[in-house]
């Protein structure tokens, strides 16, 4: 049976570099995917297939809940159900934390300005950022912009939530706060794909880890397999390289 | 004869400044109309410069080269002068906004354009991955932060535009330069010349000021 979110054949070239070599990949809904691997293996771009951020080669598909990633229409609806968290925040320098977490409910759904501003505040304190709704980013940590990041993309309501390396552009004292969201965020049940370097955060959230390189999947399977007793001599030689440096 | 009666005559000013105001009035309509249509003409010109198909891509660089290229001047007779002999007959004022606006919105379209592409790409995924659309990304994420970056530049170009408008008096427009070589002929004096001088330096130079400290300003919060 097809995933939640179902990935066949995907493929994407920058000139003759081929950055992902026909990956086939099904989430389930409410599972929750870490995708590991060396930089420069592609699994940023993978996730950014999903939303098509990043354009895909013909011949590739993507479906996320039976609709097709295209360009046009059918495009908009699937970014309404995928959020994303970026490495760098992204959050809108122009706006306040509430207004950054009220914008796309209210141009999007076209939510009332009063029920957005409730909701916002309600996520906004769930992330633990409840007292700084006015302030502007500029003025909050990295940690705490990374949760107000969190905390916009949810506002969508999204079935499916995208981590691109939501910790890597952190100090390390704040890496925790955000992965103590992330954590109960998958105990709400919502499907998430998180591309991270944070093996214990893998080991210990994740169903299912992904060990990608050269823009194919290598490896997969529960975290307790891969990267406690991983099979292919690559998964190995990177998980060695990354816990004992 | 000393040089304060030649250059500033207290009579001769007396009787020409409610002459020179006239044409500050008119100076300033002139001035204003062409900012603002020159603003709106160089957002669109900006919007179809980066996102527009090739070809209009294509025609809308042509256009803004074009229109930096020309001498304002040059334009300005052709506008009043050479387009009624294909039936468009403009009263000056007219002629010389028309003008203006044309010349001015190809330089607030770079002005816009370079605004926009300062804006991090992160912006614009954040925006995409959120569901907004290309013209909410622009409305509420990208131009707000765009038009904080470039209004210095743009004010610039708002006083080269007042500046320009002088130009309009070789088309019998009664701006404050017209008015002021008009008295000046009438009063066989060149105090209202001066005096006009001085009420131009008296507008812009406020403007030039601000320029400055916005640019300090913009300048320090980079560090």
């Amino acid at each position: 049976m097809a995933g939640f979110v179902s990935i066949r054949n995907l493929r994407k070239s920058y000139g003759q570099f081929e950055a992902l070599k026909g990956i086939d990949l099904d989430v389930a809904k409410g599972e929750v995917v870490c995708i590991i691997g060396p930089s420069g293996s592609g699994k940023s771009t993978l996730i950014r297939c999903i939303n098509r951020l990043e354009p895909f080669d013909p011949g590739s598909e993507i479906r996320v809940d039976g609709t097709l990633v295209t360009s046009g229409r059918a495009l908009a609806k699937v970014r309404a159900e995928v959020g994303m968290v970026f490495q760098s925040f992204n959050l809108f320098p122009h706006l306040t934390v509430r207004q950054n977490v009220m914008l796309a409910p209210r141009r999007v759904r076209g939510t009332s300005r009063a029920d957005a501003a409730a909701q916002a505040d309600r996520l906004l304190a769930r992330v633990g950022i409840g007292n700084q709704a006015d302030k502007y980013p500029e003025h909050l940590s990295g940690g705490q912009q990374q949760r107000v990041a969190i905390a916009r993309a949810l506002a969508m309501e999204p079935q499916v939530m995208l981590f691109d390396e939501p910790t890597s552009a952190l100090d390390p004292e704040m890496v925790g706060e955000v992965l103590d969201v992330m954590r109960d965020l998958a105990r709400t049940g919502v499907t998430m794909i998180v591309v991270t370097h944070e093996m214990g955060f893998a080991a210990q959230v994740a169903d299912r880890v992904i060990f990608m390189d050269a823009g194919q999947i290598v490896e997969q399977g529960p975290p307790a397999q891969v990267l406690s007793a991983p099979q292919e001599p690559r998964t190995r030689d990177f998980l060695g390289a990354v816990l004992n440096h | 004869m000393d040089i304060f009666d030649t250059f500033l005559n207290a009579e001769v000013m007396r009787r020409t400044f409610p002459l020179l105001l006239r044409g500050l009035w008119i100076t300033l309509q002139l001035g204003a109309a062409s900012i603002v249509a020159g603003l709106v003409l160089g957002l669109g010109l900006a919007m179809a410069r980066l996102y527009a198909p090739a070809p209009v891509r294509f025609l809308t660089r042509v256009y803004i080269d074009v229109f930096r290229s020309i001498p304002l001047l040059v334009l300005l007779i052709i506008v009043y002068y050479a387009l009624p002999f294909v039936g468009v007959r403009l009263s000056p004022f007219a002629s010389a906004m028309t003008a203006l606006t044309l010349v001015s919105g190809a330089y607030t379209a770079e002005i816009f354009r370079a605004g926009i592409e300062a804006i991090p790409k992160g912006q614009f995924e954040a925006s995409a991955a959120l569901g907004l659309s290309g013209r909410q990304t622009m409305a509420d994420v990208i131009l707000p932060q765009a038009v904080r970056i470039v209004i210095p530049p743009l004010t610039n170009n708002s006083i080269n535009v007042v500046k320009d408008t002088a130009l309009a008096s070789v088309v019998a427009m009664p701006d404050l330069l017209k008015q002021a070589t008009q008295a000046q002929a009438l009063a066989a004096n060149p105090t209202p010349l001066i005096v006009a001088a001085a009420i131009y330096v008296a507008f812009l130079w406020p403007l030039v000021a601000l320029v400055s400290r916005m640019e300090r300003r913009f300048a320090a919060r980079r560090r």
